[in-house]
C-alpha cells in the first residue's frame, strides 16, 4: 500500500472559491522521512493547498491522504497526526517556556508525565533548559521559532508542516533553524516545508514549484536544474513562475 | 526641504526600554539619493532605530536629524517628508486598494494624480484589483500597496523596515527594481533586510547585532575586508560532509550555502587550502567531493561578522 510509504498523497486535489479556482488538480506525494519544498509565487495556491493537507479546509474535488487518513473523511484523524508551525503563529507570549509545552501537549492529547519529559529532554537537547520558567515575550526571536519548532514536533507527529518558518530571520539563524530539520528529518519525522529563501529550497530531497494554482514542476533540485538548464533552484522559480518578467 | 543638509544624521543615539539597552551610540549619515540598507539578526535594535527615525518614539539618549529637522523637536515637519513601510502590513485592511491609496494621499493632503507617475510602474500591476479589499491581497501585492501608500506624498527619505519578508522571489526582484527607479529620481532609501542578495544592491550597508552598530561599508568593501580564504565544497552526501568540515582544525567555520556548503579557512594557514581540505575528506571517506577556492560574498562576510 502506498499509504505506508507515503506521508502525502494526493490525488487532483482541487479548491474553488466561487468561480475562483486557488488549487487546480494538484497530484504529487511525499515519501515518509522526506524534506518537501513546496514553493510558489505569492498567490500562487500554497496556502490553501496546505490548509487542505492540514485538515483546516476541506476540498472542492479531488482526493489527498496525509499520514494515512483521508482529509476529506478523516480531517480530525489527520490534525491529530501532524504538527504544524508559521511565522505568525508561534507560541503564546504571555506564557513561560514550560507552560507552552504544556499547553500544546495537553491540546495533542499527551500524559502529564510524557509532556514533562518530552519538555525536559528537547529543552535540553536546544541547550535551553535553564530558560524554562522565562517568559516566551522575552525571548530573542530566532529563540522562539526554534521553540515553536519543538512545540509543533512534541506529540511526536508523522509529519510537520512548516509555513515560511524562516520568514524575516537572518541568515545565521536560519542556518541554525535549519539543522533542528534535519535532526527532525533524521529521526523519521516528514517535513513539509515552504520558503521564499531559494538556497533553503536546495537543501530539500525534493521541491514542488507552484503557479497559478498547478504544480509547474516537481523533482530533486538536482535535477530540476539539469532540466530546465539552470544552475540553482532559485533561477528555475524566475524560469517557471516569473511570467511578467 | 533642505538639500545642504544630510539626508539622515544620527549621533550617538541610544534607547533604553527599563533595563534593556535597545540601541547603544549609534552615529551614521546617510547621502542623497543613497539606497543604505541594514542587516543584522533579530533583537538587533533595527525596528527601534527605524521608530526612532520616524520620530515614532523618542531616544533616551543622542540626536537624529531627517533633512536637517530634529527628530524630537520638529517631527511634526519630518512626517511630511518622510514615508514609512513599518515591518508589519500597515494598511487598512478593509479599505479597497484604491480607498487606501486615496486614505494616505488625502493625510498628506496631496491629490494621488499628482504624484502618481511614482509609483505607476508598481500601482499599475494592483490595477485588476483596485476594488478589492487590501486584507484579501497576496503577500507580495500587500507589499507592492504598501509602498505605493508610502510614496503618494513624493517623499524625500523612504524608510522600509523589512519590506520583503514574506515576499516571493518574483516579487522581490520586482520590489527592488522599483528602489532602483526611486533612487535615480533623488529619493534617499534606508531600507533593512534579511536577504543578503538584496543587501548586495545597497550602496553601503550597516550591520547591526545586540543594539551596536558594527560597522558601515558597501558591499564591495564588505567583501575587500573578508580575510579567511573561502573554499567550496560540495558532494553526494552534503549532511556529511558539512559535519565533517566542522571537524577539521583549520576550518574556522563552515556553513550551507544552497546546493554547497562554503568553509572558512583561518588565515593562518600556509598551505595549499583546496588539497588540504580534500585529503581531509577523503581520509574520512568522502571521496568525489568537489573542492574550490571561491570568492566570499555579502552572506559569507555576514555570516563571519555575526559569529565574532
Amino acid at each position: 500500500m502506498k499509504e505506508t510509504t507515503h506521508a502525502i498523497i494526493t490525488e487532483n486535489l482541487t479548491k474553488k472559491f466561487g468561480d475562483f479556482t486557488a488549487v487546480d488538480n494538484i497530484s504529487f506525494d511525499v515519501k515518509r522521512g522526506e524534506i518537501f519544498g513546496f514553493l510558489g509565487a505569492n498567490g500562487a495556491g500554497k496556502t490553501t493547498a496546505m490548509k487542505m493537507l492540514c485538515g483546516l479546509l476541506k476540498p472542492t474535488s479531488g482526493m489527498g491522504m496525509v499520514a494515512g487518513y483521508d482529509i476529506s473523511k478523516n480531517s480530525e484523524k489527520v490534525k491529530k497526526s501532524i504538527g504544524y508551525m508559521s511565522q505568525r503563529f508561534s507560541l503564546y507570549q504571555d506564557l513561560k517556556v514550560w507552560e507552552n509545552f504544556r499547553l500544546f501537549g495537553g491540546i495533542y492529547g499527551l500524559k502529564d508525565n510524557e509532556i514533562a519529559s518530552r519538555t525536559d529532554e528537547m529543552l535540553k537537547n536546544l541547550g535551553f533548559y535553564d530558560e524554562r520558567e522565562t517568559l516566551v515575550q522575552s525571548l530573542p526571536a530566532g529563540w522562539k521559532q526554534k521553540l515553536a519548532f519543538s512545540v509543533a514536533i512534541l506529540h511526536k507527529p508523522s509529519i510537520v508542516f512548516l509555513d515560511e518558518p524562516t520568514g524575516g530571520v537572518d541568515p545565521a539563524a536560519r542556518r541554525q533553524f535549519w539543522e533542528l530539520i534535519y535532526a527532525a528529518a533524521e529521526s523519521g519525522i516528514t517535513v513539509f516545508v515552504t520558503t521564499h529563501y531559494m538556497d533553503e529550497a536546495e537543501y530539500c530531497d525534493r521541491v514542488s514549484i507552484m503557479s497559478e494554482g498547478k504544480i509547474a514542476a516537481l523533482d530533486s533540485p538536482e535535477n530540476l536544474k539539469q532540466k530546465f538548464g539552470c544552475t540553482t533552484v532559485e533561477e528555475v522559480f524566475h524560469k517557471l513562475a516569473g511570467g511578467v518578467l | 526641504m533642505s538639500s545642504e543638509h544630510k539626508p539622515v544624521v544620527a549621533e550617538n543615539i541610544s534607547k533604553t526600554f527599563g533595563q534593556v539597552t535597545a540601541l547603544q551610540n549609534i552615529s551614521f549619515e546617510t547621502e542623497r539619493g543613497e539606497m543604505f540598507g541594514v542587516i543584522g539578526p533579530d533583537g538587533a535594535g533595527k525596528t527601534t532605530l527605524f521608530r526612532i527615525l520616524t520620530t515614532l518614539l523618542v531616544q533616551t539618549s543622542g540626536s537624529a536629524f531627517v533633512d536637517g529637522y530634529d527628530v524630537k523637536g520638529d517631527f511634526r515637519k519630518i512626517r511630511k517628508i518622510i514615508g514609512y513601510m513599518p515591518g508589519r502590513f500597515s494598511l487598512y485592511g478593509d479599505l479597497s486598494v484604491e480607498e487606501n491609496l486615496n486614505f494616505f494621499a488625502s493625510i498628506f493632503k496631496v491629490n494621488p494624480k499628482d504624484n502618481y507617475y511614482l509609483i505607476k510602474d508598481i500601482f499599475h500591476q494592483l490595477e485588476p484589483f483596485r476594488n478589492r479589499k487590501a486584507s484579501a491581497l497576496s503577500g507580495g501585492m500587500k507589499q507592492k500597496l504598501a509602498l505605493s501608500c508610502a510614496l503618494i506624498h513624493k517623499p524625500s527619505v523612504l524608510f522600509l523596515d523589512e519590506p520583503t519578508t514574506g515576499v516571493d522571489p518574483v516579487s522581490r526582484r520586482e520590489f527592488w527594481q522599483m528602489l532602483d527607479r526611486l533612487k535615480a529620481i533623488g529619493i534617499t532609501i534606508i531600507v533593512s533586510t534579511a536577504y543578503m542578495d538584496e543587501a548586495l544592491l545597497c550602496d553601503r550597508i550597516a550591520l547591526m547585532k545586540n543594539g551596536i552598530l558594527l560597522g558601515v561599508n558597501s558591499p564591495a568593501g564588505m567583501v575587500a575586508s573578508y580575510n579567511n580564504r573561502l573554499l567550496a565544497v560540495k558532494g553526494d552526501d552534503m549532511h556529511s560532509i558539512l559535519k565533517v568540515l566542522r571537524d577539521i582544525k583549520v576550518v574556522k567555520s563552515a556553513y550551507s550555502f544552497g546546493h554547497e556548503h562554503h568553509a572558512a579557512i583561518s588565515p593562518d594557514f600556509g598551505g595549499d587550502a583546496v588539497e588540504k581540505i580534500s585529503q581531509e575528506l577523503t581520509a574520512r571517506g568522502l571521496n568525489d567531493t568537489l573542492v574550490k577556492s571561491i570568492k566570499p560574498s555579502v552572506e559569507d562576510c555576514y555570516m563571519e561578522l555575526s559569529a565574532n
